[in-house]
């Protein structure tokens, strides 16, 4: 266990492992949702503290991997348009596109800027009242609050010049997803506590008695992972399959009321295309009727995107747990994060950039 | 992206009809808006993700959060500059 000493409290993190390893009695593979998630389990080495047979697969809850190459296309044509200030987390200037990413498109003369938060972008736009400015905003529940706001303020000062090129997603119906593919080994979810926090819980209690798959909110710090991974054992060894919450400092079960509120307002649910995965039905937020005016698709048509993914990355079937970033052959030789062929190899949270940085001198070799 | 870090109200003051705050975050300050935790006062710390505090915090989890976060540099990840990290990245050299 070379690696207990690095957690903030190697007494506890040892005795959870040990309660761990004391339950287990046969093999279980369960999934951690959220990109955070898996950066935090592959950085701490955690998986490899779990008794043999007890698998972490890697889920698709990495916002940056997921987004459409098409919207990616559609938002390196927008911001290489001139007159337009295009503003992103810093996390979407290296996504491969199909031909560029939002680096180059900077480096090639678009006005790209990097915000911290949505509402950064909105004060550009009141500061360059005659350039027109786009936020790419994407991300799961945890980040949509941020945007809706930040539309919401727009409608509400008038500011015309602001629009949103959005691309949420949406977790529970990746659960879903995930839990009717016929390749599914997946037989319990750790969930994202961000999202739950925005969210709450009242999703989880149907989708963990339709699937009969335990389904346990967890944080994101080391010990919150081997917490919520703990409970996951016990409830799986003691055949339940129950909604539980590891991580109440932070999700309370009815969520935060006044941004689902807020949510509802800017926000309807529409199919999106997950990127490597293909179409879910009913798993993305839109802008409503009442905010359609500030969706940068419709303000800016954008057509003639011809997309085209590389065709050695295999990020679809990582996203999906179906295969380990190492098991793709360009891992660590045509793939790397300097030259990303796929999302999952750019954004921190992608689990091929997640074994790169922490794994990929191990892996080569085994491989 | 995803992180969202503790952070403790230092102020609070109403922006554009908004209630925003300064917020610190282990020594770095950072505007926050406050709209989605209505009934947070200063002195108390929130869950904070791309500038929106989205959940009330207690404060000891909160410090040992922050500390934890300070020991594996995710502060610099999170609040650093993502031009300059896109480009290291990238493989282009720092000025
Ligand atoms: S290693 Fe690179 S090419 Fe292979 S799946 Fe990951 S991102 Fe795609």
């Amino acid at each position: 266990m070379k690696y207990l000493d690095e957690f903030s409290n190697p007494d506890l993190a040892r005795r959870l492992v040990d309660q761990i390893h004391a339950v287990t009695t046969r093999p279980w593979a369960m999934m951690e949702v959220c990109g955070g998630q898996t950066h935090s389990i592959i950085r701490h080495g955690i998986d490899q503290l779990l008794p043999d047979g007890v698998e972490m697969i890697h889920g698709p809850g990495c916002p940056v991997c997921v987004t459409p190459l098409e919207t990616i296309d559609k938002a390196l044509a927008i911001a290489a348009q001139p007159g337009v200030i295009f503003c992103s987390f810093g996390d979407m200037l290296r996504v491969p596109g199909s031909s560029k990413d939002l680096f180059r498109v900077k480096s090639e003369g678009g006005d790209v800027r990097v915000v911290y938060s949505p509402l950064d972008a909105l004060n550009l736009a009141r500061e360059n009242p005659d350039r027109q400015v786009v936020f790419f905003g994407i991300g799961f529940e945890t980040t949509a609050p941020a945007n809706a706001m930040t539309v919401y303020q727009a409608r509400r000062l008038g500011v015309t010049n602001f629009s949103l090129l959005v691309s949420h997603v949406l977790v529970p119906p990746a659960i879903a997803a995930i839990m009717e593919s016929p390749r599914c080994r997946v037989q319990a979810f750790l969930a994202a506590g961000h999202v739950c926090s925005v969210m709450g819980t009242g999703e989880y209690p149907a989708l963990a008695a339709k699937y009969r798959v335990p389904i346990v909110v967890t944080g994101f710090e080391p010990l919150d992972i081997l917490e919520g991974i703990r409970q996951t054992v016990v409830q799986l060894e003691e055949g339940r399959h129950e909604l539980a919450n590891a991580y109440p400092r932070a999700v309370r079960a009815e969520g935060n009321p006044a941004a689902m509120e807020m949510l509802a307002d800017v926000f309807e649910v529409t199919d999106r295309t997950w990127r490597g995965i293909g179409m879910i039905p009913g798993s993305g937020w839109r802008l409503s009727d009442r905010y359609r005016k500030f969706d940068a698709e419709k303000r800016f048509a954008v057509t003639d995107v011809h997309t085209e993914e590389s065709p050695l990355c295999r990020s679809g079937e990582v996203l999906q747990g179906l295969l380990k970033p190492h098991e793709c052959a360009a891992f660590g030789k045509q793939c790397t994060p300097r030259n990303p062929l796929g999302a999952t190899m750019v954004s921190s949270e992608g689990a091929c950039a997640a074994y790169y940085a922490y794994r990929r001198l191990d892996l080569v070799q085994i491989r | 992206m995803c992180l969202a870090v503790p952070g403790r109200i230092l102020a609070i003051t109403e922006v554009d009809g908004v209630p925003m705050a300064d917020v610190d975050f282990g020594g770095v300050r950072k505007s926050v808006c406050l709209q989605y935790v209505p009934d947070a006062v200063t002195g108390e710390y929130v869950v904070v993700h791309v500038g929106f505090a989205i959940q009330l915090l207690d404060e000891e989890s909160a410090v040992e959060t922050l500390a934890n976060f300070e020991r594996m540099g995710i502060l610099e990840e999170e609040f650093g500059d993502g031009f300059t990290r896109a480009a290291e990245q990238a493989g282009v050299e720092r000025k």
